[in-house]
């Protein structure tokens, strides 16, 4: 036996730790309970935390030839001994390495970065005491319909809410009352559509008595133009979706058309499996449709290189790899990225299986550097097709030779420029006739092939049927199958977290063995199996949520409800979230009546600050700012470039659209203030707002009124006695100052380039402007809530 | 354990300030992070020697064998073919690949060793010659990309790929605010005048990645506002600014009464630091108040905003009022053709500024805890891009070695480290890799590497990956 005789120091520091942790067996005080150890919840996080580095599926950093994440493995006879006795703590390898203080013996490591604490040390022992059972991982099984819990309060309007409110009670809470018709309106309205209600649409739902005015309300939205545009600008973070190149040019591209497609897919409510099915394959149906090459661009996105002088083999590898990293993460929520180089870590998927991922990806007809809309390529105008395509020819053979012919490259790019200004084009998936052969890749390096693979997924998420073709289109109906444990939970899940600013699973960019375990697990069960039984409906699946009782609480909290359930993971009150800054802008553009509301076509660009491209880009440095109209746009239109992002956006976390980004912190800070404060923007919005509102309230007798009126327009809700008071004294404030100095309310009517109402009195419209500013930015004003 | 309140950063702020409960604004959280600092220093981390960061990024690749790691005898050499047992195999980028010829192109500048220490520096930078023995040169850096864009990159956040924090982030991150009223992290621009519109900069180069963005640079303009947004709009002024402002926050208390929210309370204190911003920062950039002496230094170019000289003298100021990274970036040196040509300029550019800043902060005390850092993305070949004459030629990407130098903040002044081949090719010695200048130049900060993550998506993220290596001997 590799284990000496037990000692009196071993087995009082084994009991020690089991009382010390509450779990051992003995007299408790009441508010103690005994937790049981449980895989999925305690060991899994723990092994994969301080034990897989060294002691887990990637061969290639294996210490001492143990493996710790399979039960088989732990068995193994060592000589002696094994690494785990189940239930037998003492006679386990493991637990004397873990409870060692000799510097030679002791796990992990004296100098390793991660220690165990006595807590994670007893859950071990506790967990090999109980018989060191290994469970599946959660999220690598396929949900199975749960039964609905019984309500019998009468709270509840659909399943969700019974399955919300078993853990409430259990942690003696109840759920928050139903939030006003005003707080329901602007969330629901801001949720489905980005924008906020309009006067007419808060009269008609206040008006509306009849029972399921609510529901009409939804419905109504839901088949709103604006819903598509809403829900596509958030599939645009995971898409990666930009107007430029990415790379040390950052050439301006044409992908909007393939922006459009996705704005028109949400509003037809094209399902889920489709909508996968079409972006990722779109182009190996039978007879593809034009919408449906067009779709394929989702998987073009990515950033090309237009550098002189790249290898361009290099950068071809990693636009598959760029592809591979953002299918997994927008579908599955995996991050396949890390087995590039080596076995991932925690998840099963070994580096054969990244690269037996990465052959689908591997056989676009595509090369390495690309310069602005890339090949291949969906023509609008056959012609163009040839010229394009010669261009193409030539600027890869010179870009081979470069030598004394630079004036060629620059007069190439130029026809090219030119063409395609005329022309439309989108980028789209193309493969070759005969697929390129795939190669793990030593260290993830282009120029080192090793062994030869052929198509296949990671067989432990589900196996792939042998009879499918080897094609991207066998990959989206695997994704897609309903018996994928990942693709529908993820899914449900991403939806959800957009109406509660919160997944059921808090890490939506990790579904992983490391990811957090699901918080409501039945009820995303029952979701992601309900998604799939409704074929994938996603417009049902945002009804159910927005009309569910959960969602239509009130947000609002004391202190002590808030301290009890701080990130809302009960879900103890409705939802409260920081705006994202693409709906604060168009918030503030259609609470002013600016906003123009054409829905889709190329990108245009609002204001910005001066300098902000030129001090930064070599290419195209000039930010040709929009005029009239297009100043208006909803924010989904503004031109993205990926180095040099629009600052008002990116102070609020807006991402750079690099690379596939499932979540945005949400930060504040005093740079998010200046903008609200000072960018004309918002400026020009609040402008624009007092002298509409000034129309209707023209006299400086009735503030009272007037006031009303703008907070109606833009917090959906007339103002408090305290709040009259703070503003009235601003207006008078302000009115006396402009008055003391008009050409201070002079200037404040320069900023912004839509007309002034010459006959309006500029001190009156300027003293108004700063107060529906104030309004614009009060903390409320940026929240969904 | 967490040695940079990680666990506070993992979990939502407003969990944190909930669960602390005393009504904590943001400003607090820095100082929190401080004293967290503080107490990891005692535990797995280090007595740090630099508090703070000036990177004099120079982008494009300065040549490293026209200024720094002179080869005379290559003289000799001169239109030879690079040999094969010296190229082993490197791989060449597009531009020269076609070449029919490799020819060695030797240096035209003379070099002269300098002060006690010896260091050689060539006749390009005179001012740099003369603080010499401050610096530390690293002739050893190797990188592995050898195209702008992914080795510019690679040095500012570890990685080739984007999508990771940069330096300062990560700074900016572990140890927190030192300016109550100004950003911790600060980026600065110029244009060189060797290619003026040479080397464009992407924002990934002080992005956080997938560290919370307030953690990200803040990049101060040349031409217009150093903050955008950061005046009011014209027509209100600063009186108006502070009643607004208190009326807003009564808005703002209201709502929290109602509805309690953590975040209330930080934006409430957000908008007062921005109100106090609007007067520090302008206060900061007001360059022209500095006395005569100071352009004597720098050079009169720091009288115009937006040369490398003018933001040199702005990042001594910045450091001097707390700001924790300071980044600047100088475009223009990517010498492909015509080097004799752009070359100069560059230098010129930079030269007195870069020798002024490390002398100023010396004379001000700052130089023990500030590390000043020169250098770029990676070397230039000896072999000549396009045609060798006797006055003209061109150098192409090099990523196998390239010299950088270092100052202040406990890196060993007067030192020499590493060595290249005869043909400035290859490192013979001491090779120093950029995961090995990010953990050593950690360490200096007194953070261990290997130690100071951040999850994301299951994984533990560190600033060197998986590799690096602490470089004691270049430090004190």
């Amino acid at each position: 036996m590799g284990i000496p005789s037990k000692t009196a120091m071993f087995s009082s520091r084994f009991a020690w730790l089991l009382i010390a942790s509450g779990i051992a067996s003995g007299p408790l005080s009441a508010d103690q309970t005994i937790k049981s150890v449980k895989y999925n919840r305690d060991i899994r996080p723990l092994l994969a935390d301080a034990c897989l580095n060294c002691h887990g599926q990637d061969e290639q950093s294996r210490q001492a030839d143990l493996r710790l994440d399979r039960r088989e493995d732990v068995l193994l006879d060592r000589g002696g001994y094994s690494a785990i006795v189940p239930g037998d703590a003492e006679n386990s390898e493991v637990v004397r390495r873990i409870l060692s203080e000799d510097a030679f013996l002791q796990m992990p490591p004296p100098d390793s970065p991660r220690q165990l604490t006595d807590q994670e040390r007893a859950m071990l022992l506790q967990w090999i005491e109980d018989g060191a059972e290994f469970e599946q991982h959660w999220s690598f099984i396929p949900p199975e319909l749960p039964t609905v819990p019984e309500d019998n309060t009468g709270w509840s309007r659909n399943e969700i809410d019974r399955f919300v409110l078993r853990p409430l009670k259990d942690n003696g809470l109840k759920p928050q009352d139903e939030a006003d018709c005003r707080t329901l309106i602007r969330r629901v309205t801001l949720d489905l559509t980005g924008l906020p209600p309009t006067r007419k649409q808060v009269e008609q739902f206040l008006a509306d008595t009849r029972p399921d005015a609510y529901e009409r309300l939804v419905d109504t939205l839901l088949a709103s133009p604006q819903y598509g545009e809403q829900q596509a600008s958030m599939w645009l973070d995971l898409a990666r979706y930009a107007d430029s190149g990415g790379y040390q040019g950052d050439i301006p591209r044409t992908m909007w058309p393939w922006r459009d497609w996705v704005i028109q897919a949400y509003n037809k409510n094209l399902p889920f499996d489709k909508f996968t099915l079409y972006q990722l394959a779109g182009d190996l149906l039978p007879n593809p449709s034009d919408e449906q090459l067009i779709a394929t661009g989702f998987n073009r996105n990515h950033r090309i290189n237009d550098e002189d002088g790249i290898i361009p083999e290099e950068f071809r590898m990693e636009y598959v790899v760029d592809r591979v990293e953002t299918t997994s993460l927008t579908w599955m929520g995996l991050t396949m990225g890390c087995a590039r180089c080596h076995d991932h870590k925690f998840d099963p998927i070994s580096q054969e299986e990244f690269y037996s991922f990465l052959a689908y990806f591997n056989s676009v007809d595509e090369f390495g550097r690309g310069y602005g809309n890339a090949q291949p390529l969906f023509y609008y105008d056959p012609e163009t097709q040839a010229i394009i395509e010669r261009i193409d020819r030539e600027l890869i053979e010179l870009g081979d030779a470069a030598q004394g012919e630079y004036q060629k490259l620059i007069d190439l790019k130029a026809e090219r420029d030119e063409v395609l200004s005329k022309s439309l084009t989108v980028m789209i998936m193309k493969d070759l006739p005969e697929p390129r052969e795939t190669f793990i890749l030593d260290r993830g390096l282009y120029d080192s092939p090793g062994k030869k693979v052929e198509h296949g997924v990671p067989a432990a998420i589900l196996p792939l049927s042998k009879e499918v073709p080897r094609n991207r289109l066998s990959l989206a109906k695997w994704l897609t199958d309903p018996q994928h444990p990942l693709t529908s939970r993820v899914a449900v899940n991403r939806y959800w977290k957009s109406h509660f600013g919160r997944g059921l699973v808090s890490t939506p960019e990790d579904f992983g063995t490391r990811g957090a375990p699901p918080s409501h697990p039945e009820l995303l069960d029952w979701l992601a199996v309900r998604f799939i039984s409704s074929g994938w409906d996603v417009k049902a699946l945002h009804r159910l949520i927005v009309t569910s009782s959960t969602y239509r609480q009130d947000s609002s909290a004391t202190k002590e409800q808030y301290l009890r359930d701080p990130e809302n993971r009960l879900l103890s009150r409705g939802p409260r979230v920081r705006m994202r800054p693409e709906e604060i802008r168009d918030q503030a553009l259609s609470a002013s009546g600016l906003l123009n509301s054409k829905v889709g076509g190329p990108s245009v660009k609002p204001y910005q600050p001066d300098g902000v491209w030129e001090e930064m880009v070599a290419f195209f440095p000039e930010y040709n700012q929009s005029h009239g109209e297009d100043l208006y746009r909803r924010s989904l239109y503004t031109f993205l470039r990926r180095t040099v992002q629009p600052p008002n956006m990116n102070s609020l976390d807006f991402q750079s659209r690099e690379i596939c980004q499932v979540n945005r912190p949400t930060t504040n800070t005093p740079l998010q203030a200046l903008v609200l404060m000072n960018d004309p923007t918002y400026v020009e919005a609040a402008r624009v707002l007092a002298q509409q509102t000034m129309l209707t309230c023209p006299s400086s007798s009735n503030d009272e009124l007037w006031l009303t009126d703008v907070l109606e327009r833009i917090l959906i809700r007339p103002p408090t006695c305290d709040e009259i008071e703070i503003l009235k004294a601003q207006l008078h404030q302000h009115r006396n100052d402009y008055r003391s100095r008009p050409e201070l309310a002079q200037r404040l009517m320069t900023v912004g380039e839509s007309p002034i109402d010459s006959k309006m009195n500029p001190v009156e419209l300027a003293a108004r402007t700063v107060v529906v500013s104030l309004i614009f930015n009060v903390d409320e004003a940026i929240n969904r809530e | 354990m967490n040695p940079f309140a990680t666990e506070i950063h993992k979990q939502s702020r407003r969990y944190f300030f909930g669960k602390s409960a005393t009504g904590l604004g943001a400003a607090a959280l820095g100082t929190l992070l401080k004293s967290e600092t503080a107490h990891a220093a005692q535990g797995p981390h280090l007595p740090s020697t630099a508090k703070r960061v000036i990177y004099l990024f120079q982008s494009g690749a300065p040549s490293q064998m026209d200024l720094f790691d002179p080869k005379p005898d290559l003289e000799n050499r001169r239109g030879d073919e690079l040999p094969s047992s010296v190229r082993m195999g490197q791989r060449l980028t597009g531009m020269t690949a076609q070449q029919d010829r490799l020819c060695i192109a030797p240096s035209i500048y003379k070099f002269q060793r300098h002060g006690e220490s010896g260091a050689s520096v060539s006749e390009l930078l005179p001012h740099t010659a003369q603080v010499a023995d401050e610096l530390c040169f690293i002739k050893s850096m190797h990188t592995d990309a050898i195209n702008h864009d992914p080795a510019i990159t690679f040095l500012m956040t570890g990685s080739q790929l984007p999508g990771r924090p940069s330096i300062g982030s990560w700074l900016s991150y572990g140890l927190g605010k030192e300016a109550e009223n100004l950003p911790t992290f600060v980026v600065l621009s110029s244009k060189g005048s060797g290619r003026p519109n040479g080397q464009p900069l992407y924002q990934r180069l002080w992005g956080s990645g997938f560290i919370p963005s307030e953690h990200q640079g803040v990049r101060f303009g040349n031409t217009t506002e150093a903050v955008h947004y950061l005046s009011n709009p014209a027509g209100v002024d600063s009186h108006a600014r502070h009643s607004w402002l208190n009326a807003l926050r009564k808005m703002n208390e209201a709502k929290l009464e109602e509805t309690y929210d953590p975040e209330i309370e930080t934006r409430i204190s957000q908008y007062e630091m921005a109100f106090r911003m609007q007067s520090s920062v302008p206060e900061l950039t007001e360059i022209e108040n500095e006395p005569q002496s100071t352009f004597d230094l720098y050079g009169e170019d720091a009288k115009q905003p937006g040369t490398f000289a003018a933001n040199c003298l702005l990042a001594r100021r910045m450091v001097e009022r707390g700001v924790r990274y300071v980044q600047l970036f100088h475009r223009g040196w990517d010498q492909h053709v015509n080097l004799p040509k752009q070359l100069p300029g560059q230098c010129k550019d930079t030269d007195q500024a870069s020798a002024a800043l490390v002398l100023d902060l010396k004379q001000r005390g700052l130089l023990d805890d500030t590390i000043v850092i020169w250098g770029g993305e990676f070397g230039r070949t000896i072999y000549c891009q396009e045609a060798l004459s006797a006055t003209n030629y061109g150098r192409d990407h090099h990523p196998r070695c390239f010299t950088m130098w270092v100052a202040g903040g406990g890196f060993r002044p007067g030192l020499s480290y590493g060595a290249t081949d005869d043909y400035c090719y290859n490192v013979t010695e001491n090779p120093v890799s950029v995961h090995d200048f990010h953990a050593t130049l950690l360490h200096a900060l007194g953070i261990k590497h290997e130690h100071f993550t951040f999850r994301h998506q299951g994984r533990d993220y560190r600033l060197t990956d998986v590799h690096g290596r602490v470089v004691d001997d270049l430090l004190s």
